[in-house]
């Protein structure tokens, strides 16, 4: 408690202005920041899948299963960030039980089981049955029982079965996408429909946030795809890189132009809340907004996506672009989050000054506890690797 | 018979669209135009208190009594990031520039830092929950722990927030914090436990100027009500609409 208010009596002394006495406290700190870009991951990951399967790009084969796996782990831990941050994490189950119905955030349990159970895990249920079938009778040990649970006791392999395992999965990515929309256009509202606070409060912050996770979750799985193939020292299939890299070009077009028409549209208004705004940007957002957010997590990003669309250089070359790339978009949508959550807290609802923020390392809110939450969806996904590798699944032969 | 035919569907379509054009008129005789100021919807029953209060600028002297009888009353801590009400002074420079200033919530009283000779105007704006009837911080609760009484009070039951701090978010006017021990949402009950047993609030007994009345807004020849009808009065960003029923008296644009 007393290092609490110690913590409070620093940000008290770097403020700036006049901020309301209650709004010292900071409310939403970095493991709120870590919620929309997970959720943003999974939605834009999930999307770079179903273009393959819906939209029939073929050439993204390569990425497809890896697609709904990272996918599946981000989603496991989206919530976690969520919940360590109440104040009263043992009543977080009163969101499902009694959920609010005016509230925004109140039905956010409900779009994530829906996700989780009907669309994720499903998908990749129907896609990996056969394989499970397989590995259950060549497989030995623990591993076989694994699988065998895992196929739910459903082995028949005869084509009309595999048939419709396709045809249900095709069903279920086809009712995927708007899902995935609605998970990440949802937590788009959840602070887009705050009228106080003039930073979040617009209506396109849902759209800015779909097409945001898109390109973090292509960008993802770009680098995921990369970093699978170096471990397993296989070659790349450039084909499907290039491809990845044209869509993560195309979204992060719209992308940028939404955001730039939310600021321009801002700026030409000029509102009551226009000047703490065009301060609040212009000082304690300057480095994650202009230098973190706009320059290096899009502008280079965008202008070697689009120079690779005109000419290209070696592979090798264009490997550690496309690296540096998805590093970069990743790292700019990660601020790009950053700026919406912290940023809106910054400024005072008076309008009349600012307020500061500081990680602090320990504790449920801390630096150690965004690094478990950000770190464990990768060692999921290595487990989820291991157990369902989509460089074992079955192959059809080609006649 | 083909003029036939569509001289009759003309004559059909006429008929059918007198009877829908009276029926929203005749619907808008049942259900009036109703222009909503402020918080000008009324409870359910208008015999019971519909809680409001009044602040009237141009009596506070920024003596702080009101925020530190309402952290006594109400156990609020002491520390300075902790209000459920408090004193703002606004200082307007004769350059047009706006100081504001709340130290410990105006506990501990104010100091004028700009010589006089600098001064537009200045003047204390005591600050509280609006108990909203359109109120954000209720509509954003997402397991309904923040609720409105039927009073009109805008109440939170801490056995019930689960500390997700939306409603902090939600809230305009800065009027919520996190308590530091519960862990959940706090604010200004307007003394709940007083109003109901026919007391009047901490804030409003300790005022030395009569600058705070709370009131029934049903009751018409209550001092609200009079309050209201003597003073030109307006509430705290009203192009928010969140039926704020916290009016002040001779508010000053700047003020937000």
């Amino acid at each position: 408690m007393e290092q609490h208010y110690q913590h409070l009596y620093e940000m008290l002394s770097q403020g700036q202005g006049y901020v309301f006495p209650n709004e010292v406290d900071l409310q939403w700190g970095l493991l709120i920041v870590l919620y929309p870009y997970i959720t943003g991951l999974v939605a834009g990951a999930f999307i770079l899948a179903s273009l393959e399967r819906v939209f029939n790009v073929k050439v993204l084969k390569p990425t497809y299963e890896l697609a709904l796996l990272t996918a599946l782990s981000f989603l496991l831990v989206a919530t976690m960030p969520l919940v360590s941050h109440l104040g009263k994490p043992l009543r977080s189950y009163e969101i499902w039980i009694t959920p609010h119905s005016s509230s925004a955030m109140a039905i956010f349990g409900f779009v994530y089981i829906w996700y989780l159970m009907v669309v994720l895990l499903l998908e990749i249920w129907f896609d990996y049955r056969r394989d499970m079938v397989l590995w259950s009778q060549q497989e030995k040990g623990l591993k076989r029982w694994i699988y065998r649970i895992l196929t739910l006791g459903v082995t028949d392999l005869s084509p009309k079965t595999i048939k419709w395992d396709d045809k249900i999965g095709y069903f279920i990515t086809v009712v995927g996408i708007p899902s995935a929309f609605l998970l990440h256009g949802y937590v788009g509202f959840i602070f887009g429909s705050i009228k106080a606070n003039p930073w979040w409060s617009t209506a396109l912050m849902p759209i800015i946030f779909i097409f945001s996770a898109m390109v973090s979750g292509i960008a993802l799985v770009m680098f995921i795809y990369m970093a699978v193939s170096y471990f397993r020292k296989q070659k790349i299939d450039m084909l499907a890189l290039d491809t990845v890299g044209k869509y993560l070009f195309y979204i992060l077009i719209l992308d940028f132009t939404l955001e730039g028409l939310d600021q321009i549209h801002r700026i030409y208004e000029a509102e009551e809340s226009f000047e703490i705004l065009s301060l609040l940007v212009s000082g304690r957002l300057y480095l994650t907004l202009f230098i973190f957010q706009i320059f290096l997590g899009t502008i280079i990003p965008l202008s070697v996506l689009a120079i690779l669309q005109f000419y290209k250089p070696k592979e090798k070359t264009r490997r550690i672009l496309y690296l540096a790339t998805s590093l970069l978009v990743l790292f700019g949508i990660f601020f790009m989050r950053w700026n919406v959550v912290i940023g809106g807290q910054l400024f005072s609802k008076s309008f009349y000054g600012f307020t500061s923020y500081k990680i602090g390392l320990a504790g449920s809110e801390g630096l150690v506890m965004a690094l478990v939450w950000i770190i464990l969806p990768f060692l999921i996904l290595a487990f989820l690797l291991w157990l369902l590798p989509p460089w074992k699944k079955y192959v059809e032969k080609a006649n | 018979m083909g003029t036939e035919r569509r001289e009759h569907s003309r004559r059909k379509f006429i008929k059918t669209a007198a009877i829908a054009a009276s029926g929203i008129f005749a619907s808008g005789l049942i259900n009036p135009f109703n222009a909503i100021i402020f918080a000008a919807e009324k409870p359910n029953d208008p015999t019971k208190p519909w809680w409001g209060y009044g602040i009237d600028i141009e009596k506070c002297i920024g003596c702080g009594r009101c925020a530190n009888a309402c952290k006594s009353e109400n156990n609020v801590p002491r520390e300075p990031f902790y209000f459920r009400t408090w004193v703002e002074q606004y200082t307007i420079k004769n350059d047009g520039t706006v100081k504001v200033e709340s130290p410990n919530g105006g506990i501990d009283g104010f100091e004028q830092t700009v010589p006089d000779e600098d001064i537009f105007k200045a003047f204390f704006v005591p600050k509280m929950c609006n108990h909203c009837y359109k109120s954000p911080c209720v509509q954003a609760c997402p397991v309904g722990a923040t609720y409105e009484s039927p009073d009109g009070v805008v109440l939170v039951d801490d056995t019930y927030c689960i500390g997700c701090r939306y409603c902090v978010q939600a809230c305009p006017y800065g009027c919520r914090y996190i308590h530091p021990e519960k862990n959940v949402a706090d604010k200004c009950t307007l003394c709940y436990h007083r109003i109901s047993k026919g007391k009047t609030t901490a804030c409003v007994e300790v005022c030395p100027t009569q600058a705070r009345i709370v009131g029934d807004l049903n009751d018409k020849n209550g001092p609200l009500v009079q309050f209201l009808k003597e003073h030109t009065c307006l509430v705290l960003k009203p192009h928010l609409n969140t039926g704020s029923k916290l009016y002040y008296n001779a508010l000053s644009g700047e003020v937000r």
